[in-house]
């Protein structure tokens, strides 16, 4: 099972700017979170500090016990083992060839044979679709397969915590859905605890068991998916539907007297409400998300504490898959 | 922008980032040069101590070693020729107007040997190949290759570096000794042939004011040399500012941080050389 990622009171800033502050959420273990927020919020910040690549100035995360922040820099290496990141364009390296760019984690961290390193390579090269092209240089393949071959080299070494930043760009709508399959399809294999950077609707709607949202230097929301799916919060409205009205605006946040004009214009978003659109399922023949009966108990523990509107996304959630009311 | 607008219902008030903002922090001037000192220095102790962490980067090490020997051995020779010949030359005529003819061979091998030679690798390390690793580096920083080796576990420093440290020091060292003996035969040829001093003269000065602690010294300085260009060639690798244009900078300000580091360390190394090797003959 996956391990838990607690972050408390994260507070990030570049000298003077604020990235974000008194961030604090928990990555449940073994499920799938998705981390939102429009361009420029710090959500690959967010990402790289949860990893331990840039040091937040105040708050800890903690990773089975060890602090990315503050613990002492042989831990932080030892605890990054357990990680595995998909970096937005790959991040390979580039005098390397695909193979030896995935082979790299194990041949560093392992005694395996070759010929079990090959095995472990091709294996993960198969699943992300990248069989023949196993021999090309980074420089070679385009941006999409880079970032595939990314996410194989972050998983042959069977991480429990899988990190990826912004698997769908570069990636066309079709790869990109082949991708969240393949996200989910994981997550029921190796019961990872991931989470998920994007700014991508499709995925947000259909792979995450949670969501989150940062905007304007601070997490705004963070819950089961449905929370945020059937928000009343403007700004996580407007995101969802990626409208033009509300507060968020071309630059980072709109200025007062745009929004004021925009209310004068009364302009409002429908308030109906919308329809959650069903979670993706593992592809057949793989076992169950373990994942899914573990939110279950955990959304049943904070029903009372739950919108009106997200218990009925919920229940309509869960009547199909289980046969039951909630 | 304006002051932030509430979201309803967005957790607890966002405390005030005006206050903070009203008051951002000067930074105190000098802070910044001091900060970067100290980062340097503290690369420099990583390196080391990462030095004999297993597992050593064997193959690293090699490859590391030829190409800095590589792109530096030619230069290096083809500079010291005519250096050992200016040397001679300059000392050759002061010597003359002096009298002191005989003293030539001496004061100009000690010249080269002690000061030429561990300069003239530094500089040709620095230039050739510390430009490239800076390069080599910073483009990886930038394309988040160190990033991703950290993530996946592996420090940079001790995959990375330290070989390239090593091959620096371990190629000024092996290239002091070809320039001292590239250096002194240029001096010898240049006084002998062109200058008509005699042989004998030469080299019984040679014999009368070197010794074998003037080598040491060389050989000392330029393993101090080859890791000063190391490490400052790595440590502007690794925080190259901005894109593409930063690291082209960072490969600009490691050659003159270098070139800047070596002069002074040399004044100093010098002098206390100067001061606890009592010298021949004086």
């Amino acid at each position: 099972m996956g391990i838990e990622v607690i972050v408390e009171g994260l507070t990030k800033s570049f000298g003077t700017q604020t990235v974000w502050q008194d961030v604090t959420l928990t990555l449940p273990p073994g499920e799938v979170s998705v981390m939102l927020g429009p361009s420029g919020t710090g959500k690959t910040v967010f990402l790289k500090s949860v990893i331990g690549l840039l040091k937040p100035e105040r708050g800890r995360v903690l990773v089975g016990g060890v602090d990315m922040v503050n613990s002492p820099e042989r831990d932080i290496y030892e605890a990054r083992k357990l990680f595995g990141l998909m970096f937005q364009d790959g991040a390979l390296f580039g005098s390397l060839n695909l193979f030896d760019n995935i082979a790299f984690p194990l041949r560093e961290h392992t005694r395996k044979k070759e010929s079990e390193i090959r095995r472990i390579v091709m294996e993960r090269v198969e699943m992300v679709g990248l069989l023949g092209a196993e021999g090309k240089l980074p420089g070679e393949i385009s941006g999409g397969m880079r970032k595939r071959a990314g996410l194989a080299r972050a998983l042959v070494l069977d991480p429990q915590i899988i990190l990826c930043d912004e698997p769908d760009s570069g990636l066309d709508p079709v790869r990109t859905s082949f991708i969240s399959q393949l996200l989910i399809d994981l997550n029921a294999q190796i019961d990872a605890t991931m989470l998920i950077v994007t700014h991508n609707l499709d995925i947000a709607a259909t792979v995450p068991d949670n969501m989150g949202m940062l905007f304007r230097r601070e997490l705004v929301a963070f819950g089961p998916r449905e929370l945020l799916l059937t928000s009343d919060e403007p700004v996580v409205r407007q995101f969802l539907s990626g409208r033009k009205d509300g507060p968020i605006g071309m630059s980072e946040e709109k200025d007062e007297a745009t929004l004021a004009r925009e209310q004068v214009g009364g302009h409002s978003l429908p308030t109906a409400p919308r329809r959650v659109a069903p979670q993706l399922e593992p592809s057949p023949g793989l076992p169950p998300r373990q994942a899914v009966q573990r939110r279950r108990a955990r959304v049943l523990a904070m029903w009372d504490q739950l919108p009106a509107a997200t218990r009925e996304a919920v229940q309509a959630g869960l009547v199909p898959a289980q046969g039951e009311p909630a | 922008m304006t002051a932030p607008i509430r979201v309803p219902g967005a957790g607890p008030e966002p405390s005030p980032p005006p206050a903070r903002a009203a008051l951002p922090r000067r930074p105190v001037p000098g802070t910044g040069a001091l900060r970067e000192t100290g980062q340097l220095m503290t690369l420099a102790a990583t390196t080391v101590r990462d030095t004999f962490r297993r597992p050593f980067q064997m193959r690293e090490l090699i490859e590391q070693f030829w190409f800095v020997a590589s792109v530096t051995i030619l230069p290096a020779a083809l500079v010291s020729i005519p250096f050992g010949a200016v040397i001679a030359l300059q000392v050759g005529s002061l010597a003359q107007q002096l009298g002191a003819q005989s003293f030539t061979g001496g004061a100009s091998v000690l010249a080269v040997i002690q000061q030429a030679s561990p300069l003239i690798v530094a500089l040709l390390i620095a230039g050739a190949g510390g430009s490239a690793i800076c390069a080599d580096l910073g483009s990886r920083k930038i394309r988040e290759e160190l990033d991703a080796m950290e993530v996946m576990g592996v420090s940079p420093v001790q995959r990375l570096i330290v070989p390239r440290v090593l091959a620096t020091m371990l190629v000024a060292v092996f290239l002091n000794g070809l320039v001292s003996v590239v250096g002194t035969a240029g001096g010898y040829f240049f006084n002998v042939i062109v200058q008509h001093g005699t042989p004998g003269a030469y080299l019984s000065s040679f014999s009368a004011l070197a010794q074998l602690p003037d080598l040491y010294i060389s050989e000392i300085k330029a393993v101090i040399f080859g890791f000063i260009a190391g490490i400052v060639a790595a440590y502007r690798g690794l925080h190259p500012k901005g894109g593409p244009k930063g690291v082209g900078d960072a490969v600009n300000q490691s050659v003159v941080i270098t070139f800047l580091l070596l002069f002074l360390v040399n004044v100093v190394l010098t002098a206390i050389y100067l001061q606890l090797v009592p010298q021949k003959g004086a």
